[in-house]
């Protein structure tokens, strides 16, 4: 079998609320898992067990207690889990997207503006790049009057739809989805789905966290159970 | 984020006042085109190590490195002060809180792009005037303003025609100091948001000292929270203000108001 794009091995993730007198909250333990290219992994467990952490780790954006985090891109692996700061700013952009619940709006940047940059910043030609954004915006039924506007104003399901046109465009090995149809209606949740699909065919690796079951069941190939692998309250450093 | 060789590379630096220090053991590598935020509380040191890395304050110990322009790596406390302050005309810039303490405010807002230009050589009246102009709308100040001295404009005008005086000769490296605290709400997300795209599309590399976690968050790659003179915590700016390690930068991102 191929390498996986993504294997997470022994990996534990505890917090330490140093404001509640230093309280450890254990919160996963021996966490594994592999994900190749081509394929969707939901995570599933109840809401904290951890789905969200276990994203956040893989994007670089938790730290991580133990274990190791290995991304194979383009130019070989990095372990994530001790990369330093460049290293895993070179693999967002080059290997892993992340699209989050909520958009994070950057003050005075238009819609359009906002999909195109990820094309931009990797060396894409501006007209080319709006040209793109614009497809993709359509796709996802944007109308062209608020694409020069900055979605701050826009609805939340707007602007989780200007956010996942922006976390689809560039094309990377890896993909992390949280919860990407949770405020869409079922027009645009097909619209997602069919990209979603899209992008798996085409073999991009996939993980993501989808509550909806009916959604879990038509994009994922297999579930990662989050709660195998909490970690007790009663863990010892 | 490109170059096989940091811009600056700074070791076990400090500043003492007397036998108090201002900031210590602080270690930090800059590449180019990234930005650094170096949060705190007044009085953590931050502003003492802008001040010990931009050569404002003598380094009382550790080292800064340097790579010039033309690829020499040179120890920034043995440069001559000539040496220095060429690099300040050709390749350093400083935004100052307080736009008076880097303009003059009297003399024309033209002038005031201007005069960097003529410190590296230029002559010619028109193209200086011409390239002030161009800056001038680059930060959003209309261009009919051009003859008038900033003692007549507003705070946010002010700061953004300092950051084209700074700005204007294309320099390698911009330090800031808190250069938005003192501006109403909606006046600072213009000038963060007309930093932001500056510093992308000129590949600056910058160090801005700020209190403001909010302003660390949009516009930095990595995050070094200061506290007593010394580096409690650095990494990936998302990193540091999303799962905080020290007891201290949990204080500090539990003490930002939700919005």
């Amino acid at each position: 079998m191929n390498q996986p794009i993504l294997a997470v091995r022994g990996v534990d993730k505890t917090f330490t609320m140093h404001l509640q007198g230093g309280q450890r909250l254990p919160v996963l333990h021996e966490l594994a898992f592999e994900v190749h290219a081509g394929e969707c992994v939901a995570l599933g467990g109840a809401s904290g067990a951890g789905k969200s952490s276990v994203l956040k780790m893989v994007y670089g954006n938790y730290a991580v207690n133990r274990g190791s985090i290995l991304l194979r891109g383009r130019d070989g692996a990095v372990d994530i889990a001790a990369a330093g700061p460049r290293q895993v700013l070179a693999a967002r952009r080059d290997t892993m997207g992340y699209v989050s619940q909520f958009l994070h709006c950057v003050p005075r940047v238009g819609a359009l503006q906002i999909v195109a940059e990820p094309l931009i910043e990797r060396g894409v030609p501006a007209a080319e790049a709006r040209e793109r954004a614009a497809k993709l915006l359509t796709r996802l039924a944007i109308p062209d009057r608020l694409w020069h506007l900055p979605p701050a104003t826009f609805s939340g399901g707007e602007q989780q739809r200007v956010n996942i046109a922006r976390g689809f465009i560039p094309g990377l090995p890896l993909l992390l989805l949280d919860e990407p149809t949770a405020s869409l209606d079922a027009r645009n949740r097909d619209v997602v789905l069919e990209l979603i699909r899209e992008k798996r065919a085409s073999g991009t690796a996939i993980l993501g966290i989808f509550h909806d079951v009916a959604v879990r069941g038509v994009v994922a190939d297999r579930v990662v159970d989050v709660e195998m692998f909490a970690a007790t309250a009663v863990a010892v450093a | 984020m490109n170059g096989a060789q940091p811009l600056l590379e700074v070791r076990g630096a400090g500043h003492a006042y007397g036998d108090r220090y201002g900031c210590r053991d602080v270690d930090l590598d800059l590449w180019p085109g990234e930005v650094l935020a170096v949060v705190g509380e007044s009085g953590s040191g931050k502003s003492t190590l802008l001040g010990a890395l931009s050569q404002r304050l003598s380094l009382t110990e550790g080292s800064v490195r340097y790579q010039t322009a033309d690829g020499r790596v040179v120890n920034l406390a043995e440069l001559s002060e000539a040496a220095v302050r060429r690099l300040w005309r050709t390749e350093w810039g400083f935004v100052h809180q307080n736009p008076a303490d880097g303009l003059r405010m009297h003399v024309s807002a033209g002038g005031n792009v201007g005069e960097p230009l003529m410190a590296i050589g230029w002559r010619h009246y028109g193209r200086i005037r011409a390239a002030a102009a161009e800056w001038l709308e680059r930060v959003e100040i209309p261009v009919d303003r051009i003859d008038d001295a900033p003692v007549t404009f507003s705070v946010g005008m002010r700061q953004r025609l300092q950051i084209a005086r700074n700005l204007v000769v294309s320099p390698r490296l911009v330090f800031m100091d808190e250069p938005t605290s003192g501006l109403d709400v909606s006046v600072q997300a213009r000038l963060l948001d007309l930093i932001r795209s500056l510093v992308t599309e000129l590949g600056l590399a910058v160090i801005i000292v700020t209190h403001d976690l909010g302003v660390a968050r949009l516009i930095s790659h990595r995050t070094l929270v200061m506290r007593d003179g010394g580096v409690i915590e650095s990494g990936l700016t998302d990193r540091v203000l999303d799962d905080p390690q020290a007891a201290y930068t949990q204080l500090l991102v539990s003490s930002i108001l939700q919005g």
